[in-house]
């Protein structure tokens, strides 16, 4: 929390939301808008219509590269590969140029300690290199623990002093097209570098919020100017923070910290996707021994989707009861859902009630309201694939 | 009309005080999307939760200015919460309590003196 001697720090982009109006509120240790004028919910539709534009220079990209390169790009991307795998859940080593992948930080018993992105640099970067995106709140651990456990063999450069910006929504790709041509091109998870008005920039096609888009990275000096650029296309909208949580609890994305903590392993998160074949049957996983057993049904408790039919939102917190009363689990993020016009939560609860349909209960101030377990997404998700 | 530092308005018509939040608060909030209101016959005391407003972000409590018994609540909400939004002190009014001791709401600021209170946050 900010005080005299720790104020909150800003983003490049800060003084420009102040300039158009935006609430700010004290986030992860930094001064960031919660919503600009419009307010959220019709941030939140317009993200789903058009595009939205979010700053999130909050969070933790960074690069990690070898320190001794061959050279050989295949080789050098083994070796760089083989120093990252052993803190996270994912597949490195099969990620192809210019591609990224969503895995997961482990401790030692499985538990997660963030969930992030890793890039592998496009062909024509200096070979062995990660590209590597973590959460606001857990940067300075995660930063720490990658560069003890890398030691002497790779290089992490901090990248968190740039501006993130993300553009989201139907319209993202049309509004980069117009600024940065190449960015059409990309899929899904691939990322590339590119120029705007003389400075390099990096983007790649990912985000938060289930939409189509980009989150870019920009060179603190240009950031304003980008920002404003993109803001100058009518398609686009500032978007806050209050948003981005409504648009991702509806992708049903989990937030770290709230969905997922040090205690919660990424088989009850849900994200199996995350912990793939390769790396299961490697047998060096952090946590191995959980993550197999829980991976083959012995868990108890698993992270699901809540649809509340009845009464207030449920929030962070909540219990969830089954149909005795019983508490069963807690929600973890929940809210009122712009787009479906009702409540929606996440939360974990044992396995023989994930079901989905499964009729359940939301405590809310005392009173059992109503609910039952969704999938998620909630809304779908409208990822550009691009035809093969 | 007069008005509390929890950002409620009060509006005393004989006994029975017409209650809801102020347009600052209603601003302060955003966009409300669920009203928790009480229930009709429900003892009021001072300072006490008497209802809850819901905003797409969080979840912030309603506190009885003065003592009293809920007459009727403002059923509209629960179908057209962003009435509170559109027009606060007006049709999204929360509820109407009859007072137990009329003389207690000159102890509220009237609206000269709210104004200067926001001056203040």
């Amino acid at each position: 929390m900010a005080d005299a001697e720790h104020p909150l720090k800003t983003t490049p982009l800060t003084q420009v939301h102040r300039a158009l109006g935006a609430r700010m509120v004290p986030f992860a240790g930094y001064d960031m808008p919660v919503q600009f004028k419009d307010g959220v919910l019709a941030e939140h539709k317009w993200t789903r219509a058009h595009a939205g534009v979010f700053d999130v220079s909050h969070m933790g990209p960074a690069m990690l590269s070898l320190a001794e390169r061959s050279g050989d790009p295949e080789a050098d991307h083994a070796a760089i590969s083989a120093l990252i795998e052993p803190l996270i859940s994912g597949d490195i080593a099969s990620l192809k140029p210019g591609q990224v992948r969503y895995t997961v930080l482990l401790n030692e018993d499985g538990g997660m300690l963030d969930d992030l992105m890793v890039g592998r640099y496009p062909s024509g970067a200096p070979t062995g290199s990660l590209y590597i995106v973590v959460n606001a709140g857990t940067k300075d651990d995660d930063y720490a623990l990658i560069a003890r456990t890398v030691g002497d063999k790779a290089k992490l450069m901090r990248m968190d002093g740039a501006a993130l910006i993300a553009v989201q929504g139907p319209k993202a790709a049309a509004v980069v097209a117009g600024m940065i041509p190449a960015a059409a091109d990309l899929s899904f998870m691939q990322f590339a570098g590119g120029e705007w008005e003389g400075q390099m920039v990096m983007f790649a096609r990912s985000g938060y919020t289930g939409e189509d888009g980009y989150e870019i990275l920009v060179p603190p000096a240009g950031a304003a100017a980008f920002y404003e650029a993109l803001l100058g296309d009518e398609r686009a909208r500032p978007i806050g923070l209050g948003a981005r949580d409504s648009l991702r609890l509806e992708a049903g994305l989990p937030l770290y910290g709230h969905d997922a903590d040090p205690t919660v392993s990424p088989i009850e998160a849900g994200l199996n996707f995350a912990v793939p074949k390769k790396r299961r049957e490697r047998g060096d996983l952090r946590g191995h021994d959980r993550l197999l057993t829980e991976f083959g049904g012995k868990l108890s408790r698993v992270r699901v989707g809540l649809k509340v039919l009845e009464g207030a939102p449920a929030r962070e917190g909540a219990e969830i009861a089954d149909g005795s009363g019983k508490v069963i689990g807690r929600v973890t993020s929940g809210g009122f859902s712009p787009s479906l016009g009702h409540a929606i939560a996440m939360g974990f609860v044992p396995p023989e009630f994930s079901t989905i349909g499964t009729p359940l209960n939301v405590i809310v101030r005392g009173k059992a309201q109503a609910a039952e377990v969704a999938p998620m997404p909630f809304v779908p998700h409208r990822y550009f694939r691009k035809p093969a | 009309m007069r008005f509390t530092k929890d950002h409620e308005w009060i509006e005393l018509d004989g006994d029975v005080a017409t209650v809801g939040i102020t347009a600052y608060a209603a601003e302060q909030l955003g966009d409300v999307v669920y009203v928790e209101l009480p229930s009709v016959g429900k003892a009021l005391k001072t300072g006490e939760g008497m209802a809850v407003v819901e905003s797409v972000k969080a979840a912030s409590d309603v506190y009885a200015p003065l003592d009293g018994e809920v007459t009727e609540v403002n059923e509209a909400l629960s179908s057209t919460p962003e009435t509170v939004n559109a027009q606060p002190e007006g049709e999204g009014w929360f509820a109407k309590v009859r007072v137990a001791n009329t003389a207690a709401i000159d102890a509220l600021m009237d609206r000269a003196a709210y104004e200067q209170f926001l001056q203040t946050l």
